[in-house]
């Protein structure tokens, strides 16, 4: 295989099969937190860096 | 003790090996750097041996809070006061070559201070030095308060916070030596690079291991935004400095690519620094920083893991946009250009992400300078992450490119969303990291912000300005069918705007040396008593409705 046609064959699996195998994973990974029932974990997650308790006082307690 | 001595050997051998270098150096350059090696193995080989605790001296020094802490701080107050240092180092060197623009005579007449050497001195300093700085610091905060743990391998930790000060002072010593790389953005030489590589693993280490030590078991946000960041910048590092030195003991080498391939290994790699290391990781600032200041939770949680994983599948192919009209194949000019327009989206996405974080609690930009920061950077990020789809279609492309108008693209993104977003976070962090009641003085952020934006203003519209004028200047064809403009009558055109952007620099400049003034004052503990911002005294007298004599406006 020349250098040319090897460049010239993942050319085209880099714009075919590789780049729907992309968009694929691209669409499950955006899509997942949106699946139904997830709203909970969502809002738990948002709200989950104001658990901490970071003042001097609470320091001293653990 | 014997691994005390068995320490101080190996700090000695270090000590030995740079004098070695310095002695079979190729170069000038490649010897003082071996004795800048050598300096620093000494510093560590005395802190070993003496019997001094100068680790307490030190913590005396930064007035580091003495009570044993939830989390391991040190590494993050060092961090805020790196980045407060390099920042104002940073901006100083960047006005300083832009007024060599306008008067040349501030070369100096001698070749450490001419502008191609001060220039990358200029953008590392800021982007690595500065924002660097802020990203391990506020990373290390962040990924402990996410995580409820403790770093792990604390050692590790402050390895990578001065091994990376090491990395700084190489490159930035080395620009002004003139040993250099040409590369954008990734100029340093080969033995630099391979220090940076050892530090960047040790600091995906200690935050790859404070992820497996959480008692938590979200992984929030903000940290996915921080190991990207880490691990990305590591890839390209690598790819893009692959490299053969001319002597183990010289300060040059030769990229392991040629032609138009070397052309997009380099704007692969430095179109994601732009990516990777000032969006990315400043992302993972605003997810953090932004609800906790506003004390309200990001205003879509799932909107934050669409804009995480968008920015990751599209940012890396963006940057073939750099090359539009090159001896790069079309395809990928143009694939370059598709990728960056589709990128408006998700940017925008992400903007409106943070910017409704503040829904509800609007008047807060009126009373708190810190959030006024953080939504004027995420409207400068909007801004420019609306230019750049904008710059990279090749129609545009061909007026703006090799323009002022890049710089003012740049500086637009820089000084407006990474520099106040940095901002923002350093005032958060410095009152919480040394258990003071409140920063020193919340009018001088104020200042701060005022200053920084009239900058930023004059600086961008200065260079958009003078971009267009260049670029119009430059492709301007006369009856004749000759360019009209000679080059030197283009830049000649372009003196008025270079003086407004380094006025609009100073103006930054000065707001940098207030916080420098300001975050001093509260390490010390001091506060200023001053009047508080955005409460207006109630006055009972005037609450009341209007004398009936007064005149009426129609109706």
């Amino acid at each position: 295989m020349s250098s040319h046609s090897t460049y010239d064959a993942m050319r085209h699996f880099a714009d075919s099969w590789a780049l729907m195998v992309m968009i694929a994973i691209f669409l499950v990974l955006v899509l997942w937190p949106f699946r139904p029932g997830n709203r909970a974990q969502n809002d738990r997650a948002a709200r989950m860096i104001f658990d901490e308790d970071d003042s001097a006082e609470a320091r001293h307690d653990d | 003790m014997e691994s005390l001595i068995v320490r101080t050997a190996a700090w000695l051998g270090v000590v030995l090996l740079a004098m070695v270098g310095i002695a079979l150096a190729a170069d000038r350059g490649f010897a003082v750097h071996m004795g800048i090696v050598a300096a620093a193995a000494l510093v560590v080989l005395w802190l070993t041996v003496s019997r001094t605790d100068y680790a307490a001296l030190a913590r005396g020094i930064i007035r580091s809070p003495a009570d044993p802490e939830r989390y391991d701080d040190d590494p993050i107050r060092w961090g805020v006061i790196a980045t407060v240092f390099w920042g104002v180092i940073g901006f100083l060197v960047g006005v300083i070559i832009a007024f060599q623009l306008v008067f040349p005579a501030l070369n100096l007449s001698n070749e450490f201070t001419t502008f191609g050497r001060m220039r990358p001195l200029h953008t590392s300093a800021v982007i690595f030095a500065f924002g660097g700085n802020a990203l391990i610091a506020t990373s290390f905060y962040v990924v402990q308060r996410t995580c409820r743990a403790r770093l792990a391998f604390p050692g590790l930790a402050r390895f990578v916070f001065w091994g990376y000060q090491l990395f700084i002072v190489l490159a930035a010593s080395g620009y002004l030596l003139g040993v250099t790389e040409s590369r954008e953005y990734a100029e340093p030489e080969w033995y630099v690079d391979l220090w940076l590589t050892v530090v960047w693993v040790a600091y995906l280490v200690v935050f790859v291991g404070t992820l497996a030590r959480r008692r938590e078991p979200h992984i929030y946000v903000a940290n996915w935004f921080y190991l990207s960041f880490i691990i990305t910048i590591a890839m390209l590092h690598i790819v893009n400095n692959l490299a053969i030195p001319v002597s183990l003991t010289g300060s040059h080498s030769y990229s392991a690519f040629a032609g138009v391939q070397d052309a997009l290994t380099q704007w692969w790699y430095g179109h994601n620094a732009v990516a990777f290391f000032l969006t990315v990781p400043f992302l993972a600032m605003m997810y953090y920083f932004v609800p906790k200041q506003a004390e309200r939770p990001i205003y879509s949680y799932r909107l934050s893991i669409l804009h995480f994983w968008s920015l990751i599948f599209l940012y890396i192919w963006a940057g073939p946009h750099h090359l539009h009209y090159t001896a790069l194949p079309d395809w990928a000019q143009t694939l370059g250009m598709v990728f960056s327009v589709m990128l408006w989206m998700p940017s925008w996405g992400g903007m409106i992400n943070g910017l409704m974080t503040l829904n509800g609690a609007w008047d807060k930009i009126r009373t708190d300078p810190i959030i006024r920061m953080m939504v004027a950077a995420l409207a400068f990020y909007g801004m420019a992450t609306f230019e750049g789809p904008m710059l990279s279609i090749k129609a545009v492309n061909s007026l703006s490119h090799y323009t002022e108008w890049t710089i003012g693209h740049v500086h637009a993104g820089a000084l407006g969303w990474n520099g106040m977003i940095t901002f923002a976070a350093i005032y958060y962090l410095t009152p919480r990291l040394w258990h003071r009641q409140r920063l020193y003085s919340l009018r001088m952020v104020n200042w701060h912000f005022w200053l920084a934006t009239i900058g930023i203003v004059l600086y961008a519209s200065a260079m958009w300005v003078a971009g267009i004028t260049q670029g119009l200047m430059w492709r301007e064809y006369g009856a004749d069918n000759y360019l009209v403009y000679s080059f030197v009558e283009v830049v000649a055109a372009m003196k008025p705007y270079y003086l407004i952007r380094g006025v609009g620099g100073l103006f930054y400049l000065t707001g940098g040396i207030v916080m420098v003034v300001n975050v001093w004052m509260t390490i010390a503990g001091r506060l200023r008593e001053e009047s508080p911002m955005g409460q207006p005294a109630f006055d009972p007298a005037a609450d009341r409705p209007l004398p009936a004599a007064a005149p009426q406006s129609a109706e």
